[in-house]
């Protein structure tokens, strides 16, 4: 039993870590998602060079990465991308993702038929959708790409400005067959869910780190206000929310990584209480910061929208933990 | 990072596997899980078998009739003995604090004597820490010793004293310089139950049970010799044991954990009298989902602290948690157990579900945010020690 990243994957951590730091501070996160595009599409080739669009990264290096880009709040479809679309894509999109020349989503909502070398119909929910080049699309008869230009994508107002929703409207649109084989959408979820866990991990923390860092500055009636137990009981208890998620989270990673056999139930596990202990850090990181954690000024409601993106995505706990339950009460079926 | 057991370890499980169930009468497993009530004879005969198939201080060094094993063992054998539901080992104030304790700070004489028969549950210990006037807050024990001679002679009161009333020696917690400082005034006495002057007062917890006590000292006589440390060491070697009681807890709780998980969907399987089962309740199942979800943190919370621990000597921080989760879980997990009773879940007894079982369980539970750390003193170091906040007081 070994619960520890090798020291590759520590060393993938600390310059991901310092690269984020660097290049997206929080003014300039808040700016770009503030902006038209919610992005820098420059950002796509820095990716590309620091290697975390290699087809050689693992699962456990995805993991490492998802966390740093969730405290960070990294606007660029890296997730999309790597968690959602890679698994599906032809050799050729692939080779075109590792060098930075595109980027990629996935759409599993709605409704599309394929006629001949086109897809027409109308799919929804699809993350990151005006940031992307392409778009795999789940047809009825099977998996296809699109390029998201344009004329095809539509988007939504999201609350997490740095992860935003679009829909995507197909009429006649020439399309690319992948596979008729959809059971690849199994491991590609399962995957997901792993990788949105770590993401979550890294928006915790931040949630940790920013109430730390207030309580132990801010005073009131002549203390730092970390100082009074209604305050830091709270901070004490982001932190177990903390390590009970990301043991969950590396847990999973790990799980799927290996193919384990209880990989089903960990990423459910893990997605449940990562995302869900995102969301309660964030609320209480806002309540010890009082009325300054409340405004748009502040950059922890971005942190709060992204833990309530997480959270809904692939659907909320009681979901997962259904799928829980049925291991635990009909282990027959889900087996 | 792999999480699968080496080949040693496999190896060492599957012989323990082997071991319980030709160890454990052969009606163990079916057997309902008995009502809270300590089955001292039944405990002390484990305890002995325990010993003799090399199962007793696992992760001990060696020298001191341990088995010098690295610590997934020990958390092996919890889980395995968990699962099937094995009894404690009676001396678990013994193996998880006062002997650690001795092998941090005891002289090679104290050693020698102590420990041996400690590992084959011999000799029951309990430990003498808190007092009326001083629960949370250690440093301000007021039993007093003073040396007359070449003995300590000791007065004072302690107090949620747990297996007291079988134990043969207490670690005690004395002050024996009352001008100093108050953490610098304490020292550490290892004192005999049967000398003269200890009187001990079973205390009913709000089971019903006894199982812990009050206990008086009035001019014990203690040989100078039985202290670890010297005068005025007390309180680290107090810190000592209680970094044993919280730092390799994570696994017994664990496992205690998992038997209660695993009795609760059994619980929930039952059919009531109406033909339905719980198991079948969406709500119900969300629920007891995400218990399993809680104890499956706990466990990944542990392995990572013990990862930490053996590649850095030192637990990681994310071990401060255990007892805190552990605790808030189990109480969730008992009222949630008696909630599937409807009001046959006032029945404590013969006629209720499972003899009482849950009953017991429930308000047992109440005691684990306050029992080993209160949960306001886990948040506090928490807070201050790990987080960096400011310190309360």
């Amino acid at each position: 039993m070994d619960f520890a990243f090798s020291e590759e994957q520590e060393l993938l951590r600390a310059s991901a870590r310092g690269y984020l730091r660097d290049r997206f501070t929080p003014e300039r996160v808040v700016a770009l998602a503030e902006s038209q595009s919610g992005w820098d599409r420059a950002t796509w080739k820095e990716l590309a060079e620091m290697g975390w669009l290699d087809p050689s990264l693992g699962v456990l290096e995805h993991a490492v990465i998802a966390e740093e880009t969730g405290y960070a709040l990294l606007p660029a479809p890296w997730f999309s991308t790597v968690a959602l679309a890679w698994p599906l894509l032809d050799q050729e999109l692939r080779d075109a993702v590792a060098t930075g020349d595109a980027s990629a989503t996935l759409a599993t909502e709605g409704d599309v038929r394929a006629d001949g070398a086109t897809l027409t119909g109308t799919a929804t929910l699809v993350p990151d959708l005006t940031s992307v080049t392409h778009v795999v699309v789940v047809a009825h008869d099977g998996l296809y790409v699109v390029d998201a230009t344009s004329d095809v994508v539509i988007a939504r107002s999201t609350m997490d400005r740095t992860r935003r929703l679009g829909e995507l409207r197909l009429d006649h649109t020439p399309a690319r067959k992948l596979t008729t084989d959809r059971t690849a959408l199994v491991d590609v979820r399962r995957r997901a869910l792993a990788l949105a866990s770590c993401e979550a991990v890294g928006v915790c923390q931040r949630a940790l780190d920013l109430a730390a860092d207030y309580t132990k500055s801010r005073e009131q009636f002549g203390r730092v206000i970390g100082t009074y137990q209604g305050v830091s009981h709270r901070v004490s208890n982001i932190f177990v929310s903390l390590q009970l998620g990301r043991s969950l989270a590396y847990w999973a990673a790990w799980a799927v990584s290996e193919g384990d056999a209880q990989q089903d139930v960990a990423v459910a596990a893990a997605k449940s209480m990562a995302s869900e202990g995102a969301v309660f850090a964030c609320e209480n990181a806002i309540q010890v910061h009082g009325g300054i954690g409340f405004t748009y000024e502040h950059i922890l409601h971005r942190f709060y929208k992204r833990a309530q993106w997480l959270e809904a995505f692939e659907g909320y706990g009681r979901d997962h933990r259904a799928v829980v339950a049925a291991a635990l009460f009909d282990p027959e079926v889900a087996a | 990072m792999d999480f699968r057991d080496t080949a040693d370890e496999a190896e060492f499980r599957r012989a323990l596997r082997t071991w319980l169930v030709e160890n454990l009468p052969s009606d163990w497993v079916d057997r309902m899980p008995t009502v809270g009530r300590y089955d001292e004879a039944l405990a002390r005969t484990w305890s002995r078998t325990l010993y003799d198939g090399g199962y007793v201080g696992l992760t001990w060094p060696k020298e001191y009739g341990g088995g010098g094993a690295p610590h997934t063992y020990q958390g092996i054998f919890l889980e395995e003995t968990a699962r099937i539901g094995a009894p404690d080992h009676i001396g678990g104030i013994g193996l998880g604090m006062a002997g650690p304790t001795i092998i941090a700070w005891g002289s090679d004489e104290q050693k020698k004597r102590y420990l041996p028969p400690l590992l084959a549950g011999e000799e029951i210990w309990c430990q003498g820490f808190s007092e009326p006037g001083s629960g949370s807050d250690l440093a301000g024990a007021r039993t007093r010793a003073e040396l007359d001679g070449d003995e300590w002679v000791v007065n004072g009161q302690k107090v949620w004293s747990s297996y007291a009333h079988i134990a043969d020696w207490c670690i005690l917690v004395v002050r024996t310089d009352p001008a100093a400082e108050k953490h610098r005034g304490l020292s550490y006495l290892l004192v005999d139950m049967r000398t003269p002057g200890v009187e001990v007062r079973p205390l009913r917890q709000i089971t019903g049970d006894p199982e812990f006590n009050e206990v008086f000292f009035t001019d014990v006589r203690v040989p100078r010799e039985s202290m670890l440390g010297n005068p005025g060491d007390g309180w680290n070697v107090a810190m000592t044991t209680l970094l044993h009681e919280r730092g390799t807890l994570g696994f017994a709780l664990t496992a205690a954990l998992e038997r209660q998980v695993l009795n609760l969907v059994k619980l929930a399987k039952e059919q009531r009298n109406d033909g339905s089962r719980p198991a079948d309740d969406p709500v119900i199942r969300d629920r007891i989902a995400q218990q399993w979800i809680d104890l499956q943190a706990l466990r990944f919370t542990n392995y990572r602290s013990l990862t930490s621990l053996q590649k850095t000597g030192v637990p990681g921080p994310e071990g401060s948690v255990a007892k805190l989760h552990w605790s808030e879980t189990n109480q969730r997990l008992t009222k949630l157990a008696l909630s599937l009773e409807g009001l046959a879940s006032q029945l404590d007894g013969e006629g209720g579900v499972w003899d009482g079982y849950w009953q017991y369980q429930q308000l047992r539970s109440r005691g684990n945010t306050i029992e080993a750390g209160t949960s306001e003193v886990l948040r506090n170091i928490i807070a201050e020690r790990v987080v960096g906040l400011p310190r309360s007081r």
